[in-house]
């Protein structure tokens, strides 16, 4: 078995970064918008704080989206699939392929419209949270398939 | 104890489709209407005596006999008369359309008059069997049966049995789950004598546990001191005397009373706190059964579990700060099942031990988690318990830690022993996680800007919700991966030789029946 940091990573289509990208930049208008609000609203003389504030973290956000999407992996085990996401704060899970409950496949618009598909996967425990976003809907779709063979092949109780 | 013959209480799990018992509907909703109807008698007695006896006109006229004056009083009575007709009707049809079966694979209940359900459970997921029986229902010597199926709302209920067909059906039902095809031995009903009232007396005061039901005695005893005693040392006492304390302070300082007034609510629902810990405790009983651990509780209205091997997603030993005088830790376990029989104090069936010594708490876990037998894995388990730290077998964390773990860094760790994983944390609030590796569901490593500059991590054992989250911080980067790679290794190990989902099926294979296909 191999070790946790020399795990080779699929990593996820490069087109994820636009749609993560679109995603941001949305939420980060809204945000910095509605931060204004003090400054509009009331005139507190230290108003423009908020709006930059948020403004800067919105930005670093976006700057940081390639890295971010770059560091989006998945790897299939032998036993079990390894997943890790996260620049600053970094997660890795692995489930083995026996305690999956479910693969769900889903598409939002603007993933659609680039053609991708994002895979999650269901166990018993609703912490393990893996969904791994980004996948051209042809490898979401055989990941899937590959997935609940394997689950089934490997079936354990709760 | 069992006043039906024993081949008529064997029937109800024989395939064919059976109804409740028929004091069932005045036991779910019929109380209230006989509240009603009595309170209807009571207003209209008065009414009723004056004019049978024409006593003399008080001042004030009450609405019932003013109605008495109206002929409209005649259609509304016709009325509530031919509703009530049509409630007992229904409460009747109810009763008839609500059946339920059990056959070698699945517990089913249909119900509904116009709505109707059909709910399936199947057997080979059970986690676990409840048999409440709240107080009024014990009068009348009837109890609910809920059978816990894996997921939110999932469970399948049987109220309201005889109160002896309930237990011969849990035993009936936890034996075809196992994946015995043998029947079990059947046990005796003991002589009841002195007819029916005789025998609910002997059922009120019978001892929580049969004897028939465990050949063990149970094996921790509760007593009315520490019963009290964990209740005035617990953390929500704490938090008790500190508002008391808040409140007296604002009162002298404001010179105004009203506080005290705003606490009363408070008060009255710390009280029913302490009232339901205090009856839940009290006739606490948890033994082995050849079908699992079955934990009894209740003092007016009781409730007992049967948990089949295996349904334990994880268990955890703590002590509240305060138990640490007088030694006293609890556990709490978390399960793949929500019961609905839910206690005042909101501990959902999830709290197996309430209170008890260290030699409780050995005797417990040993139930629990009868992997963890060896003395090696007792010994661990010691430890993981009560040790202060250091060089004992578990991996702690190192001392660059000390900024993230102030106290605890020495005991801060985890442990691998057979087949569980140990998580130990806190030096004052101290607490033991243990999860089966055959019940994770999966493993995380997480870490942040802090950590890897400490070069620290954390790790996570996912497990079903419940009031367990186990997780362990700060400890050593390279000890954090090699748990993580160990514990996923180990986690596909055990799930794929674990069998507890028919946790008899060795027996049944070793008188003749071909063994299931493992997988």
């Amino acid at each position: 078995m191999s070790d946790v940091s020399t795990i080779d990573y699929q990593r996820v289509s490069p087109k994820y970064i636009v749609v993560d990208l679109v995603g941001y930049l949305i939420s980060g208008v809204v945000m910095t918008a509605a931060s204004f609000i003090p400054l509009l609203a009331f005139g507190w003389s230290l108003g423009w704080l908020p709006p930059v504030a948020v403004g800067v973290v919105s930005i670093v956000m976006i700057a940081l989206t390639p890295r971010r999407v770059r560091a989006i992996g998945y790897a299939l085990r032998d036993d079990d699939l390894v997943f890790r996401r996260g620049i600053m704060w970094t997660r890795v899970v692995a489930v083995p392929y026996g305690r999956m409950q479910l693969v769900d496949i889903n598409r939002g618009p603007l993933a659609r419209a680039v053609g991708l598909s994002e895979l999650k996967l269901v166990t018993a425990a609703a912490a393990t949270g893996v969904v791994i976003p980004g996948l051209p809907e042809a490898v979401a779709e055989e990941l899937r398939d590959t997935l609940v063979t394997l689950a089934e092949s490997r079936r354990a109780g709760l | 104890m069992s006043h039906a013959a024993p081949p008529a209480v064997t029937h109800l799990a024989n395939g064919e489709w059976h109804r409740l018992h028929p004091a069932t509907p005045l036991l779910k909703g019929g109380i209230a209407l006989v509240a009603i109807i009595g309170f209807g008698v009571y207003n209209l007695r008065d009414a009723f005596i004056e004019t049978l006896f024409g006593g003399g006109g008080s001042g004030d006229e009450d609405p019932v006999s003013w109605l008495l004056g109206h002929t409209a009083f005649w259609v509304i009575a016709l009325a509530v008369l031919g509703f009530l007709l049509l409630l007992v009707a229904g409460f009747y049809v109810s009763w008839r359309m609500h059946t339920f079966r059990i056959t070698d694979e699945v517990v089913e209940v249909r119900s509904g008059i116009l709505f109707r359900t059909h709910r399936k459970g199947r057997l080979d997921r059970i986690q676990g069997i409840n048999i409440a029986r709240p107080f009024i229902a014990r009068l009348f010597g009837a109890a609910k049966l809920e059978v816990n199926v894996a997921g939110q709302d999932a469970n399948v209920q049987l109220d309201y049995l005889g109160s002896a067909a309930a237990d011969d059906l849990r035993r009936e039902i936890l034996r075809l789950a196992s994946g015995t095809q043998a029947a079990a031995a059947s046990t005796e009903p003991t002589a009841s004598g002195g007819g029916v009232v005789g025998q609910r007396v002997a059922e009120l005061l019978a001892p929580e546990l049969d004897p028939h039901e465990a050949p063990l005695e149970s094996v921790v005893t509760m007593n009315l001191g520490r019963v009290i005693g964990s209740l005035l040392l617990s953390g929500f006492t704490v938090a008790v005397i500190g508002v008391v304390v808040a409140v007296i302070v604002s009162t002298n300082l404001t010179g105004e009373a009203w506080f005290l007034f705003a606490i009363v609510p408070g008060l009255i629902g710390g009280a029913s706190y302490y009232w339901t810990r205090f009856t839940r405790s009290l006739r606490y009983t948890i033994a082995g059964t050849p079908d699992g651990i079955r934990i009894g509780y209740g003092l007016l209205s009781t409730s007992n579990d049967t948990l089949p091997p295996g349904r334990i997603h994880s268990v955890q030993v703590s002590q509240p700060l305060l138990w640490r005088i007088t030694g006293w830790w609890e556990i709490k376990v978390n399960r793949a099942t929500k019961s609905t029989t839910t206690d005042g104090s909101g501990q959902r069936n999830t709290t197996i031990l309430p209170v008890g010594d260290r030699g409780d708490v050995m005797r417990v876990l040993a139930l629990v988690l009868p992997g963890l037998s060896t003395d090696d894995a007792l010994e661990m388990l010691q430890r993981g318990i009560e040790s202060k730290g250091g060089d004992d077998g578990f991996t702690n964390s190192p001392r660059r830690a000390a900024p993230i773990r102030w106290f605890s860094w020495r005991r801060n760790g985890f442990a691998l022993v057979d087949d569980a994983v140990l998580l130990r944390k806190g030096a004052i609030w101290r607490e033991l996680v243990i999860v089966p590796l055959a019940r994770l569901q999966s493993v995380a490593i997480d870490d942040g800007p802090i950590y890897r500059r400490l070069r620290l991590g954390a790790v996570k054992v996912h497990t079903v919700a419940g009031p367990i989250t186990p997780s362990l911080g700060a400890i050593d980067r390279a000890d954090a991966e090699s748990f993580f790679e160990t514990v996923a290794a180990a986690a596909v190990r055990s799930g794929s030789s674990d069998t507890s989902h028919h946790w008899r099926a060795h027996e049944a294979a070793t008188l003749s029946t071909p063994p299931e296909p493992t997988q």
